[in-house]
């Protein structure tokens, strides 16, 4: 632990802040065009953010310190998932942190508290979306685990350091357990980010809504957190997938020289992996929410496939 | 570089098994038939490479018999068949795909350890996809067992003829030229008869759902 890594590590966490509005925005802006739309810019979860920050926050008589807490608990934890994840380097002062079981907790964390402040002014769309939230998280929240555990096999490891250094930096091996990983590491980005096939980011239509029907009591500098917070869990999601399936580019413990490079690889991937899911956010349907279990147990059953294959060629 | 053509080979048996698993879960036929093709697609490949890196050249003969049959003519005729009978968006009702996956993975965990001590012995470089080919095997059958309708049922049967093939190729490098040739004669003409039969099924009881045949039974 030097001043260096220290320095590399604080500069990540500033990075991941600032980058978060910039994905979700490129995302929609991406979704804008394959739908023939002029888009509105990807700069628009920033003005978004800085107009809900000039906003007087408006709070429910009954609303308890739960609820004005949530946002900054909701913040810090996907800001903490977020900075927490091998970004651009592996190996830096909180890598000894960043076991893949830890990241799902601190995603459970998150979704409690959410989960609770819709709960706590008492409007049934809150208790609604909190509902549909724990009927979608409690299905996801195994298959990510399996997916981790499919990689953590392979490197001998839970931490997410060590797995991002077998795979890119030994030789080169083609792990077909990852593709099934892959495949169910997708489904679970889209169910945990409220993404189309199980939620609509964009909608507010009471029948379809979970993520969106459990911050509607949120106004001002609130929503600003809560919805930079879901900036953030898209690029930590979006990063820990760079990390596990395409960790090539990510700059090796102490090799300073590396570190530009592995920015642009990281902007690049990420750009690639928003345009892709734009893609498939257009090309597909929105399920009705009593699909969406039996969506989250096909990516289960995918992880578990990863992980029996890999046992399979004992690799 | 004959390890990196082992993880290739290895890479085309998890997606054998990866679109095993579509194929049981799809409520579609149309996409079945795809599925169907896009199987054999993998397995032709797959079958390629293994000829590649043993140099068994008639593994290459076999591959190429499995594109033209199994990736151009079967789904043509299959693609034909629907449209004539007029079931190409029939959504079949299953009896609850979750569950029927989840004895999918019942399956697979059987086939693997089925498959364990067989791949010690074999010498082969794809010793250890005979796994997933026994599993690949299972699911169609599985499949077979699960649809009511009469196109995905010839469609799981197809589907098992593929695992078979696979676990032939990597168990042993493949069957005799003979055999091969002979079991894709048998499928091309199976498919013919069946291809007829649904039309007799569907003129006799207005339906391709094959619970009706219990009716044949003689009390």
């Amino acid at each position: 632990m030097n001043i260096s890594g220290i320095l590399l590590q604080l500069f990540q966490n500033t990075l991941v802040v600032l980058v978060a509005p910039l994905l979700l925005g490129w995302v929609n802006q991406c979704r804008a065009w394959l739908q023939n739309r002029t888009g509105p810019g990807i700069l628009r979860p920033y003005l978004n953010l800085f107009k809900l920050f000039q906003k007087d926050a408006v709070l429910a008589h009954n609303a308890s310190p739960l609820f004005r807490f949530h946002p900054y608990i909701l913040f810090a934890c996907m800001w903490l998932a977020a900075s927490l994840v091998p970004v651009i380097a592996t190996d830096l002062p909180l890598s000894p942190a960043v076991d893949v079981i830890v990241l799902v907790g601190i995603f459970a964390l998150a979704r409690v508290f959410i989960s609770l402040a819709a709960m706590d002014i008492g409007t049934s769309f809150g208790t609604l979306g909190a509902r549909r939230e724990m009927l979608v998280g409690f299905l996801a929240e195994p298959a990510l685990l399996m997916v981790f555990f499919t990689a953590a096999a392979i490197s001998h490891s839970t931490s997410l350091s060590t797995i991002v250094e077998t795979l890119a930096h030994k030789q080169f091996v083609l792990h077909p357990s990852l593709a099934f990983a892959a495949i169910a590491f997708i489904m679970v980005l889209l169910a945990e980010n409220a993404r189309i096939p199980v939620d609509n980011p964009s909608t507010h239509l009471e029948l379809t809504m979970i993520h969106e029907a459990m911050i509607l009591e949120y106004s001002a500098r609130h929503l600003a957190l809560i919805e930079w917070a879901s900036a953030l869990k898209l690029l930590a999601f979006s990063t820990i997938g760079i990390a596990v399936f395409l960790p090539w580019g990510i700059a090796e413990a102490g090799n300073w020289g590396a570190i530009p490079l592995a920015l642009v690889a990281l902007f690049l991937k990420l750009a690639a992996a928003g345009a892709g899911l734009a893609l498939l956010e257009t090309v597909s349907a929105k399920m009705r929410i009593f699909r969406v279990p039996e969506f989250m147990g096909t990516a289960f059953l995918l992880a578990v496939l990863g992980l029996l294959v890999h046992f399979l060629h004992g690799s | 570089m004959e390890n990196f053509y082992g993880q290739l080979i290895n890479l085309f048996a998890a997606l054998l098994l990866l679109i095993a698993f579509g194929m049981l879960s799809q409520r579609r036929v149309l996409s079945l038939i795809n599925l169907f093709a896009m199987q054999g697609l993998v397995l032709s490949v797959s079958t390629m490479f293994v000829a590649y890196t043993s140099h068994q050249h008639h593994l290459y003969y076999s591959a190429a018999l499995t594109l033209v049959l199994k990736v151009l003519i079967l789904p043509w005729i299959l693609h034909r068949l629907i449209r004539k009978l007029n079931v190409k968006w029939d959504v079949e009702t299953l009896i609850n795909i979750p569950t029927t996956m989840l004895v999918g993975i019942a399956l697979v965990v059987f086939a693997f350890n089925l498959a364990a001590p067989i791949s010690l012995m074999a010498g082969t470089i794809t010793k250890s996809s005979l796994g997933i080919a026994m599993a690949s095997v299972l699911l169609s059958f599985l499949m077979m067992i699960t649809r009511s309708k009469a196109v995905p049922q010839v469609i799981g049967f197809l589907a098992m003829e593929n695992g078979l093939f696979f676990a032939a190729t990597s168990a042993t490098y493949g069957m005799p030229m003979v055999v091969e040739l002979g079991i894709a004669l048998d499928v091309l003409v199976g498919m013919f008869i069946l291809g007829i039969f649904f039309f007799q099924i569907r003129e006799t009881f207005d339906s391709l759902d094959l619970k009706h045949m219990e009716k044949l039974k003689e009390d």
